[in-house]
């Protein structure tokens, strides 16, 4: 890890301020991607800014949907009780994700934030590596890794976007809130996010010093269903090679509202619009959960180790799908 | 920078970032590079090397300590986040009347080969019990899971939380299967934030 100042931030325009003057300064909060990768040389801020003591912590709620604040940890998320009785879908991300350790310590803002798992992009000892070094190339593309993904990439990046979180909450359609030197903004989180397919190295719509400071998570109607499945080589503390957030209003079989959104398979979280179309107005079956999997893998793009994904991305959907509409196989 | 405080029991000087730390009850006061991650004060400049140094990457749950009361990695904290805050390690947990009851069972159920991961288990295994979630092998192995045992010491471990949980609270191996919920166990919640002052 090369030298740094660290600084202790005591309110947000202080913080914000410290990161606008200075281009080679970051954030610091729970800090379990950035000092990771700042050990493994990836990342070498001149200054960390930590964030952890600014009045950024807690849920309330009220008829907009659930207001969490950006420090909140990620076992403080999953233990809340309106989360606990209205929001399965992200209790079940969050407790699907990492162990209690690093939940413990990984903030909601954080999560959201937090960088590929790339093994080419977290190795500086790669030369190739269009996120590291614009222009480089791309040494995922000419092994055959399978930890990558298949929606929103091409030869340029195949990086996975690894947050089991943001699966969920695009699929809820939550919004940031930002803060930044030219003020306050709220973005929907599916806005949030760039493609690594159109931008490796620009993975949000950050500008410098800009600071997540809350997100909104909007309620479910109330006769939604909704769950959150991930398929993973070990059964707990690893990341999806796919997963599923998906939610659904159905009246007499027939499916009023659906929301569907992957992870394990997208350079960034990945809501699909074309899965829901076809839920939409369509009858609970199994045949139109297959015809949604099927349009929501639609404009893949693999190498031979990321191939599997496209049939399990699918198989994974209508699981998930299947578990919350009482559908038998 | 000096400020005019009560004199801490051990001061250390080797970098020109402040930080005073409550570790296991005691003051320390450290001028540490900021860099130093709360691992390596909590080894080196500390004295304190029961928690160890596994992966330093945030991958294998080693270096497992509490802060506030939290389960936490010390190789992926700086230090310095943990200036006023209170942290304990596998040192703090035994008492004047012994070893802590998780200690005394790792060992009766042979919970350990080489012994590097222990330390981390049973932080671990300590924090678990407190959040309600030793309801079950099932659960104990899910909220383990974030600490790696290379020997395969895995099912004496679960053998050895479960029968501290049982005896407890009389009810945490009766509890449902959802694990957080299991908070009914009687002494097995911690207050969020609390401290350890207790173990």
């Amino acid at each position: 890890m090369l030298p740094f100042d660290y600084a202790r931030a005591t309110d947000v325009d202080e913080a914000v301020n410290l990161l606008a003057a200075d281009t080679n300064a970051s954030y610091l909060a729970g800090g379990t991607t950035q000092l990771d990768l700042m050990k493994d040389g990836v990342l070498a801020p001149e200054r960390l800014v930590d964030i952890t003591r600014l009045p950024m912590r807690g849920i309330t709620r009220d008829d907009d949907g659930l207001h969490v604040a950006a420090l909140t940890t990620m076992e403080e998320l999953a233990a809340d009780s309106t989360v606990v009785e209205d929001f399965p879908l992200v209790r079940q991300a969050l407790l699907l994700g990492a162990s209690t350790q690093l939940r413990n310590m990984a903030t909601i803002g954080g999560n959201l934030l937090q960088r590929a798992r790339c093994r080419y992009f977290r190795d500086p000892g790669v030369a190739e590596c269009n996120k590291r070094e614009p222009g480089s190339g791309c040494a995922a593309v000419a092994d055959s890794a399978r930890m990558h993904a298949i929606l929103g990439v091409s030869e340029r990046c195949v990086a996975l976007h690894a947050s089991d979180l943001a699966v969920a909450l695009v699929a809820l359609d939550a919004v940031v809130h930002l803060q930044g030197m030219s003020g306050r903004r709220s973005v929907p989180l599916t806005q949030f996010y760039r493609e690594a397919r159109t931008s490796p190295d620009v993975e949000n719509v950050l500008v410098h010093g800009e600071l997540i400071t809350g997100v909104t998570i909007p309620f479910l109607p109330a006769t939604a269903t909704s769950g959150y499945l991930k398929v993973r080589d070990r059964a707990s503390y690893e990341f999806a090679l796919a997963s599923a957030a998906v939610a659904l209003v159905t009246q007499d079989g027939t499916i009023g509202q659906a929301r569907v959104a992957l992870g394990g398979v997208g350079s960034k979280p990945w809501r699909s619009l074309e899965a829901e179309q076809v839920l939409t107005d369509a009858p609970a079956n199994e045949e139109t959960f297959r015809e949604a999997a099927a349009a929501a893998v639609q404009g893949a793009w693999t190498l031979p180790g990321t191939a599997f994904k496209v049939e399990l991305a699918q198989r994974t959907l209508v699981r998930a799908l299947r578990n919350i509409s009482g559908v038998a196989q | 920078m000096a400020k005019a405080l009560s004199r801490p029991r051990r001061t250390q000087v080797v970098g020109d970032t402040p930080m005073e730390l409550s570790v296991n009850g005691r003051p320390y006061k450290l001028y540490l590079d900021a860099r130093v991650t709360l691992l390596d004060a909590l080894r080196d400049h500390m004295g304190l090397t029961g928690t160890k140094k596994g992966c330093d990457q945030g991958a294998c749950g080693a270096c497992t300590v509490h802060v506030n009361g939290r389960r936490v990695l010390s190789c992926l904290t700086l230090a310095a986040q943990c200036d006023d805050q209170e942290v304990t390690t596998i040192e703090g947990l035994a008492g004047a009347e012994g070893p802590h009851p998780l200690q005394e069972s790792f060992v009766r159920h042979d919970g350990f080969q080489c012994g590097f991961c222990t330390p981390g288990q049973i932080m671990s295994a300590v924090a678990l019990i407190q959040e309600g979630r030793a309801g079950s092998d099932d659960d104990v192995r899910e909220y383990m899971s974030g600490n790696l045992c290379r020997c395969g010491a895995y099912a004496n471990i679960v053998a050895a939380i479960r029968e501290v949980a049982s005896a407890d609270g009389a009810s945490a191996g009766r509890t449902s299967a959802d694990g957080a919920s299991a908070g009914s166990a009687s002494a097995a919640r911690a207050p969020r934030g609390g401290t350890d002052a207790s173990l």
